[in-house]
């Protein structure tokens, strides 16, 4: 049974067609990861799929009943608006004070409770957005570029939380990235994007296809070091930037 | 023993409070001092239509700050550079609304009661209008509360749990609508943004969650009106701008307490 589809998906803005014929599906527990180039229309698919945008054609199918927690790509909280972490865990829906306690301890910002959200590093803010994420018990995650601006420890130490989270609860995850050699080996299944699916499938067999390299790897070490990477470690977990600079 | 009219003038000024603190905390938090202030200026335009027309004032400017915070809040949602397209209406509107006032024939008005204020002849029926409009307001948000918070921090949040924010900013959009027509008397058109924005500003630096900002504000805001009426008898100021300078003054005296505390 499918968590979520999407059948022959058109999105516009204005005049300007973002995404056509999209149809996709992820499966309970299944970790997909949606990679493609700057305004390939990444975002765009997470909000249609959301249901923040209206789809121009096809249509968007939710299981019914399916709670989705979602870690936008970037948010500003403007400073003054006064806000404690807890307050903001506890927007639009009341949670209580133990929930919300176990929550941050889950995803490592315990103690961070009643800091003002404008005063969190980082790390700590996108902490705090996944728990957020996770306070509804979600059959799905879905994160968008959650690693923005988080620096490369952080990145992966962020993903390492993610892969923790997903085995405890056992909640499928939807990941759009730029930081392909750190996700694309977790992931079960990889869509490459630019206005429609280029190509879909395994790690593997997407780092290989013509149409993934056409979009990422012309000219650089990259895409050799991803390929290398995805193929010499099958097993998850590995995250050291390190071993991305041994690969090549 | 103060006089009766001094009286009406401080109850119509805490009555506005209680709608301006919350509704001018979300301007604050949602950066849209700049819709108050067109809102309020083009309210002159209202005036001038009202008398026209012979509506009564509030409702001529209760539907010129809807048109015109209609227009800006749908022109800022589909991108369009606001700055510069809110200027040009805002402006326009109260420059439109000067002249347009010269014309109505046989009418003798004072200008500066609208642009400035006349708090202090509020009579009965203003002070009903006032705290009328006031609770709808202060209702009105109260009850969106958590949605309109919630969509505050984030559009694609709280469209994700089920809000929408378009709705939630039209909301903000009416509330300012009632609230430019309401202090159009109390204030005048030229301060009105300034009492939505100086107390919930002041307010920032006594507050650590949303809620508190906001019924901070309205406390300040409250304050201002009796301690700016007073000033104003006492040393034969004008009230409107009296009320903001005390409110101005609170602002300030937050932003030096605020800074022992961040030292701290």
């Amino acid at each position: 049974m499918n968590l979520i589809g999407t059948e022959n998906l058109n999105v516009r803005y204005g005049s300007a067609r973002v995404l056509e014929g999209i149809n996709f599906e992820i499966s309970k527990g299944e970790i997909v990861t949606i990679v493609g180039p700057n305004g390939s229309g990444k975002s765009t698919l997470i909000k249609a799929i959301l249901g923040i945008l209206k789809p121009e054609k096809g249509r968007v199918i939710h299981k019914t009943g399916l709670t989705i927690g979602y870690v936008p790509q970037k948010l500003s909280i403007d400073a003054t608006l006064p806000l404690t972490v807890e307050r903001f865990l506890s927007l639009p829906v009341r949670r209580a004070g133990e929930d919300v306690q176990r929550i941050l301890e889950r995803v490592g910002a315990s103690r961070l409770e009643s800091h003002q959200m404008s005063a969190l590093s980082g790390g700590q803010f996108q902490r705090v957005l996944l728990a957020r994420a996770l306070l509804v018990n979600p059959d799905i995650l879905i994160l968008d570029e959650p690693t923005q601006g988080l620096d490369q420890p952080g990145v992966a130490s962020f993903y390492g939380l993610i892969e923790d989270v997903r085995r405890e609860m056992g909640c499928a995850v939807l990941l759009v990235s730029h930081d392909l050699h750190v996700v694309m080996s977790a992931s079960d299944r990889v869509i490459c994007l630019n206005q429609h699916i280029c190509c879909e499938g395994s790690p593997q067999v997407v780092s290989e296809a013509p149409e993934y390299r056409a979009l990422f790897g012309i000219g650089t070490g990259g895409t050799l070091a991803l390929y290398r990477h995805v193929h010499d470690h099958h097993d998850a977990g590995d995250h050291d930037h390190q071993h991305h600079e041994k690969s090549v | 023993m103060l006089d009766e009219f001094v009286i009406r003038a401080i109850l119509a000024g805490v009555g506005l409070s209680l709608a301006t603190g919350p509704l001018g905390s979300f301007v604050v938090w949602r950066r849209m001092a700049y819709i108050g202030d067109a809102t309020a200026h083009a309210a002159i335009l209202g005036v001038a239509l009202a008398l026209a027309f012979s509506v009564s004032v509030t409702a001529g400017t209760l539907f010129v700050a809807l048109m015109v915070g209609l227009s800006v809040s749908v022109l800022a949602g589909k991108g369009y550079a606001v700055d510069t397209s809110l200027g040009v209406l805002a402006h326009s509107a109260l420059a439109l609304g000067l002249v347009a006032i010269s014309f109505v024939q046989g009418v003798r008005i004072d200008l500066n009661a609208f642009l400035f204020g006349d708090i202090l002849t509020v009579g009965r029926g203003d002070l009903l209008v006032i705290w009328g409009g006031s609770a709808l307001v202060l209702l009105l948000v109260l009850w969106r509360w958590s949605s309109l918070l919630t969509s505050t921090v984030s559009e694609e949040l709280a469209a994700s749990a089920g809000i929408n924010p378009n709705q939630e900013r039209l909301t903000i959009v009416l509330a300012l609508a009632v609230v430019v027509a309401l202090s159009l008397k109390v204030v005048g058109a030229l301060l009105i943004a300034s009492m939505l924005i100086v107390p919930a500003a002041a307010a920032r630096g006594f507050a650590n969650t949303p809620e508190r900002m906001a019924i901070t504000a309205t406390a300040i805001g409250a304050i201002s009106s009796a301690g700016g009426i007073l000033i104003s008898l006492f040393a034969d100021t004008p009230a409107g701008p009296s009320i903001v300078v005390f409110a101005a003054a609170i602002f300030v005296i937050s932003l030096l307490s605020g800074r022992r505390q961040g030292s701290s």
